[in-house]
């Protein structure tokens, strides 16, 4: 089910005097960034809105190049937007935000190579000052999650490449953060590997209940893990449509994958990109279609 | 297995210095030559020239401990201040532009012709001794650290940044462990360098020290005693890269597996 919004109308539920509607963690507005280098100007980010309630899975599609990850970056607080804002929790982002956990596509750069497992989960929880005690507790918990219980003095370059991620992953949910931003985390890692881990997101985020953005180049992968997916148009990234991901939140790879409503999604949102490729943008006036 | 490998090691290292021993020995054994006496003979002076009793009088004592300190201190100075001024040079790239071409220039001008100007202004003591061994060690120490802390990976940054790495985290945990690859090579050719200088700025003006024995053994054509204290600078050598080695092994352990590893050998 396609719901035609408008970057505009995805309006906050922040507020709402029934109670039962959610927060919204995060929220994106007129987002805008343009890369100023060697006299030349280039748009990368035109105008991006949405919201992202608590506890919402994400996930953001798009074709190569439309700034997916330089969308990231600014949601992340690792690169000032051009104009706009972006809003955690009531609070605009200067700077990346002590609720906030971020996974990078490149595992084996983003973990310290003179760290251990342990102490590579354990080093974010220090700059928190939380207790030895809770510090140790929580690194034990965390790999116990991902499954590397048995590793905790392994250096990263002594595991594969899903393993490493899944160190990354335990660091991030270790750190109890709010939200979880995860770009591209799977891209390169092999298939096999690649299910289970997308299998190890949606029950760590059903299990934590924490708020996460999935950035991702890969249509299935988006249907499967999100609640909701947003396509981005080509460059300048303007958000091209928003489609509610209406499977059940028991998900599994082999029942979800040929599920008919999968099927349809994953149309759905291939044929979106492909008018995204073809340079398609989103009208004012009719935002998705 | 290992007690194996162990002593493999231990023979290829001490091969070639047996070999060379055993040749300048039986080379030299009927040296009639002033300067080039027996090996025998060398040997012989050593321990009276350097390890008389008592000790606390000894030269070695007298002249070898003047001249380490010096070292030590002149040496940690160099690496302590090369350190931190590399990771501020590394850490921007305005200040990167704006220091290299200088740093460049300094590093260029051989400490050794530095001495008389120096002695102008730091005297003839201790203290101009120490300054021309910082002066020496500190480049190949701030050069390296630069190259180091500019190498960091922009990823790993990020993460540090995302995780609110504080300041002194992000110094000590991040950028001078990850530039500590580089540090110590720049460290190691700063020790070559200390020992050099360390000799020399003892031959211009000094009152104790290895350099000056030596040369006033020169002077007095104490030839034997001479070769005994060259011999001594060179013992002492290996002892402080043997130091050296001590203490970088645990310190880059973590990068000999990185290297293994990202070469695939895992």
């Amino acid at each position: 089910m396609t719901v035609p919004t408008s970057h505009r109308s995805l309006g906050r539920a922040a507020g709402d005097d029934d109670g039962t509607t959610r927060s919204t963690m995060l929220d994106v507005q007129g987002l805008q960034k343009t890369y100023y280098g060697s006299g030349q100007a280039v748009e990368a980010i035109r105008d991006l809105t949405f919201t992202v309630d608590a506890g919402e899975l994400v996930c953001v599609v798009g074709p190569s190049g439309a700034g997916k990850t330089t969308l990231l970056r600014c949601v992340a607080g690792l690169l000032p937007p051009t104009a706009g804002e972006v809003v955690l929790e009531d609070t605009v982002i200067s700077e990346p935000p002590a609720g906030m956990a971020v996974v990078f596509q490149e595992y084996g750069r983003s973990l310290f190579p003179w760290m251990t497992v342990a102490q590579n989960v354990e080093r974010p929880l220090k700059e928190k000052r939380l207790p030895k005690a809770r510090r140790r507790e929580l690194v034990g918990e965390a790999l116990e999650a991902v499954g590397l219980a048995d590793v905790p003095t392994s250096y990263p370059w002594q595991l594969s490449g899903g393993m490493q991620q899944r160190v990354a992953i335990a660091r991030a949910i270790a750190y109890e953060p709010h939200i979880l931003l995860m770009d591209e985390p799977f891209a390169a890692v092999d298939a096999q590997t690649r299910a289970d881990l997308e299998d190890l997101v949606r029950a760590l985020w059903q299990r934590l209940g924490v708020t996460v953005l999935f950035v991702t180049h890969d249509i299935d992968e988006s249907v499967y893990l999100g609640q909701r997916v947003l396509v981005l148009s080509g460059r300048p990234t303007e958000i091209l449509a928003n489609v509610d991901v209406d499977l059940p939140a028991d998900r599994d790879q082999l029942t979800t994958r040929s599920a008919p409503e999968f099927t349809r999604l994953r149309g759905e949102i291939y044929e979106l990109v492909q008018r995204a490729k073809r340079g398609e943008r989103p009208s004012p006036a009719d935002p998705s279609h | 297995m290992s007690v194996r490998h162990a002593l493999r090691t231990v023979v290829l290292a001490l091969t070639l210095p047996v070999v060379l021993v055993a040749a300048w020995w039986f080379a030299t054994a009927d040296s009639t030559s002033f300067y080039f006496p027996p090996l025998a003979e060398i040997v012989e002076t050593f321990q009276p020239t350097w390890l008389e009793d008592p000790v606390a009088s000894s030269r070695i004592v007298t002249e070898a401990l003047p001249s380490l300190g010096r070292l030590t201190v002149g040496y940690l100075l160099a690496l302590v201040a090369g350190v931190a001024l590399g990771v501020a040079i590394g850490s921007s790239a305005k200040l990167r532009a704006f220091t290299e071409p200088v740093l460049e220039f300094f590093r260029a001008v051989p400490p050794p012709v530095l001495i008389p100007i120096l002695m102008l202004f730091a005297g003839i003591g201790t203290q101009m001794k120490i300054l021309v061994i910082m002066w020496g060690c500190i480049w190949p120490i701030l050069l390296n650290t630069v190259e180091g802390v500019r190498g960091l990976d922009e990823v790993l940054r990020d993460t540090a940044r995302c995780y609110r790495m504080r300041r002194t985290s992000m110094l000590f945990h991040m950028i001078i462990r990850g530039a500590s690859p580089q540090i110590v090579t720049g460290a190691r050719q700063a020790l070559s360098i200390a020992i050099i200088l360390m000799v020399i700025s003892e031959m211009f003006a000094a009152n104790n020290g290895l350099g000056f024995t030596i040369v006033q053994f020169q002077r007095s054509f104490a030839i034997p005693e001479m070769w005994s204290g060259i011999i001594l600078l060179g013992l002492l050598g290996v002892a402080l890269s043997l130091i050296f080695r001590a203490v970088e092994w645990p310190v880059l352990a973590w990068y000999r597996g990185y290297r293994q590893a990202q070469r695939g050998g895992n």
